[in-house]
């Protein structure tokens, strides 16, 4: 593995799937009794927030504190775009202050890798969402969800169908996930209005469908992606209210899904728009084992990360 | 300073020597006597006549820490030009007669080529309200190119009037196509990459639109219309359809769409943000054909400098541009001489004589005889040079061609008779 984890891309299958199975012995570990692990005592893990994310930074912050890290929080909204505090000031400062890994959220799509290439900081960076580019981490603990609910142990998953829908234009997390679980040997499946499909799509190497309806019987997955409000006055569709009848996974819709299927969601959810509570509270949805398996997995990724640098 | 450039090669690839006196060339012949003249051998060198830019960013008044008039002319003539046509969006912008002969003033005192003001169309770059364009037609800058480049004239009354208001002084409007609605927030070119990248796309389509009504603007009306920095496959055909119209459109394309693609934006390096954006290889073929084949009349650089804070920060906090004077050149030789695409006459029409003509400056682009200004640079096409950004005349670093080979070397430049450039340094 690299030195950083930026993108889906920087992982092969073997090394995505060996970083899933260390989620799963840590797992282990953690339900055996030991909450917490000594491997990264003494070093320090940065969280470099440029956007509000408060459960995928308490997510990192309590894998890093499980591995006896130390948390440095370092919250610097507002200064991304503006000319206050630059990207490569923020970075040369945790340099100085000796940060092992820095784990950053930005608006910008990009600025992880960025403060990975610049040459500011030695540190190890981890791509916590960067724009609407990617966001590795969320990808990996989805996969892994999926692999628990499925009893797949080796993470091959050949023959499941996964429907990613919603606004996959601006989504980091469907692009990590189309990455990923393509890497896996999944169907992968994008259904969303035309509005909200990048250009190119057609060479992702995925299924793309207009019709809900048509493809939500087919699939093992129906993950959910959240409509964020900007959108909602910007003509990407003509109402919420339309979106959700199109696009919503409502309670009859919950009915046509496979009976083993399961729903996700990478919160945090619009109860009402793409899901209803009923099906966001149902048998199927994962939507809290999501939660459970964050730490996990991004607790496997510093591990890899950085304890493979002391050995 | 009397000089005899002695053995040079024309565009032609005829030999001459060349005696240049008191601002301008004296005698044209082979075998000429010294006569008391500083000699330069200029064997195996080309002659040509002065490079000639329709589109240089030099940042005074306003952001002199990215350029001035006088470190940009610099830049100008290390890169062969002689005339450079400083682009309207300073602070102040340069919309009113007080701007533009300030501009050209600071053009004249740093006396080393030829500074021409290019004046806004409308009042502050904003798109509503003409600027006072006769009043700079009529200042002692004798504004004759109109644009609001860095922002597209998006109404269409307005590109309209300006059309028409230009034609009492035989003015062109220089139109930065770009359909503002179709680019909000636009980071790079719409396609493949930006879709992997997260990045809001700049469709083709956004810059295509603007090129069509406007050829349809210039042809109703029977005013002059020059397309700035073309990028896209589809904006060539529109030109070349205009043309065969007889539509009085001329367009330019910069050295970088020439060369440069949008998988050079893989790796967010900002140093290649540009606006317009660069395009996919089937965009760069289509306009290393198009100024083959004439459609595409000049090669201008948009030479766009930036302070490093500028650049040396996230993409979409980054700004757009990057340097072209010092490499425009070497780029044109790379991907259309080189290539075998075009010859060095054709070079000399697209980067000299052509663009002089369009503008109407009359000391540039002309051929060597008795009694034109001096105004001609001496190159060494067989040079291979590393680009060095810590190395440029230019105040600013944004070259996106640090460390790549180019070939060509601008050796001597000549400004009215003046050797004000040479690479062993000058000892007038």
């Amino acid at each position: 593995m690299k030195n950083h984890l930026l993108s889906i891309n920087d992982l092969s299958r073997e090394e995505a799937i060996s970083l899933l199975t260390t989620a799963r012995e840590l797992g282990k570990v953690s339900e055996g009794g030991h909450k917490k692990l000594p491997t990264l005592r003494g070093r320090a893990v940065v969280n470099l927030f440029f956007e509000d994310s408060t459960r995928t930074r308490i997510s990192f912050e309590s894998a890093a504190k499980r591995l006896s890290a130390d948390v440095i929080n370092f919250s610097a909204k507002g200064s991304s775009v503006s000319k206050g505090e630059s990207l490569k000031d923020t970075a040369q400062t945790l340099q100085a202050m000796g940060a092992d890994a820095v784990v950053i959220r930005h608006s910008a799509s990009g600025a992880a890798q960025r403060l990975a290439d610049s040459g500011w900081i030695s540190a190890s960076v981890i791509n916590a969402g960067d724009g609407t580019h990617e966001h590795p981490t969320q990808a990996l603990l989805d996969a892994f969800t999926i692999g628990e609910r499925f009893g797949i142990d080796d993470f091959n998953f050949a023959g499941l169908e996964i429907g990613i829908v919603g606004d996959i234009l601006h989504s980091r997390v469907a692009r990590s996930n189309v990455l990923l679980l393509k890497k896996l040997g999944a169907k992968v499946t994008l259904i969303a209005p035309p509005t909200l499909l990048p250009v190119g799509v057609e060479n992702w190497g995925v299924d793309v469908s207009y019709d809900f309806d048509a493809t939500l019987p087919r699939l093992d997955v129906a993950m959910m992606l959240r409509i964020q409000s900007e959108r909602m006055n910007d003509s990407f569709f003509p109402s919420a209210r339309e979106y959700s009848r199109g696009f919503g996974l409502d309670l009859s819709r919950l009915h046509s899904i496979k009976k083993d299927g399961i729903v996700m969601h990478p919160g945090p959810m619009n109860r009402g728009l793409e899901i209803s509570a009923d099906s966001a509270d149902s048998m199927q949805s994962v939507v809290l084992a999501q939660v459970t398996n964050g730490v996990l997995v991004r607790m496997a990724v510093l591990y890899h990360l950085l304890a493979g640098a002391v050995n | 300073m009397k000089y005899l450039i002695q053995g040079g090669e024309l565009a032609n690839g005829s030999k001459v020597d060349l005696m240049i006196d008191k601002g301008v060339i004296v005698e044209v012949g082979s075998n000429l006597s010294v006569d008391g003249a500083e000699t330069i051998d200029a064997t195996g060198m080309k002659v040509l006549p002065g490079l000639v830019d329709l589109h240089t960013h030099l940042r005074e008044p306003g952001r002199e820490d990215s350029e001035t008039v006088l470190t940009g002319s610099k830049a100008a003539i290390a890169g062969g030009f002689t005339a450079i046509s400083a682009m309207a969006n300073t602070t102040p912008v340069a919309d009113t007669a007080g701007v533009v002969e300030q501009v050209f003033r600071l053009g004249q005192e740093a006396g080393l080529c030829d500074v021409f003001p290019v004046g806004a169309v409308t009042q502050g770059l904003a798109g509503e309200q003409l600027a006072e364009i006769g009043a700079m037609a009529n200042s002692a800058a004798k504004v004759r190119i109109f644009s609001d480049d860095g922002k597209c004239v998006f109404d269409p009354l307005i590109m309209r009037r300006a059309l028409e208001y230009v034609k009492t002084f035989n003015g062109i409007i220089a139109q930065h196509a770009q359909e503002p609605r179709l680019t909000v927030d636009a980071q790079m070119n719409e396609g493949i990459i930006s879709s992997e990248l997260g990045l809001k796309g700049w469709p083709a389509i956004a810059e295509e639109a603007i090129i069509a009504r406007d050829i349809l603007l210039a042809e109703h009306v029977g005013s002059r219309l020059h397309i700035c920095h073309l990028t896209t496959a589809g904006g060539v055909d529109l030109v070349r359809w205009a043309k065969s119209r007889g539509v009085n459109v001329t367009a330019e394309v910069t050295p970088h769409h020439l060369l440069l693609t949008d998988e050079m934006v893989v790796g967010y390096d900002a140093v290649y943000k540009v606006n317009p954006p660069l395009r996919t290889l089937k965009d760069v073929d289509a306009l290393r054909t198009g100024l083959a084949d004439g459609t595409i009349d000049i090669v201008a650089t948009d030479h766009a400098p930036h302070p490093s804070e500028d650049k040396d920060c996230e993409w979409q906090a980054a700004a757009f541009g990057m340097l072209g004077l010092e490499t425009a050149l070497s780029v044109v030789v790379k991907t259309m001489v080189e290539t075998k695409l075009m010859g060095w006459e054709d070079l000399v029409d697209r980067m000299s004589i052509t663009p002089a003509k369009i503008a109407g400056y009359l000391n540039h682009g002309q051929e060597f005889k008795p009694g034109a200004v001096a105004n001609l640079i001496i190159v060494d096409p067989s040079a291979k040079k590393r680009v060095d950004r810590n190395k440029m005349a230019s105040k600013s670093r944004n070259t996106p061609y640090h460390d790549m080979e180019l070939p060509a070397q601008v050796t001597h430049t000549f400004f009215n008779g003046k050797l004000v450039h040479s690479l062993e340094g000058i000892t007038e």
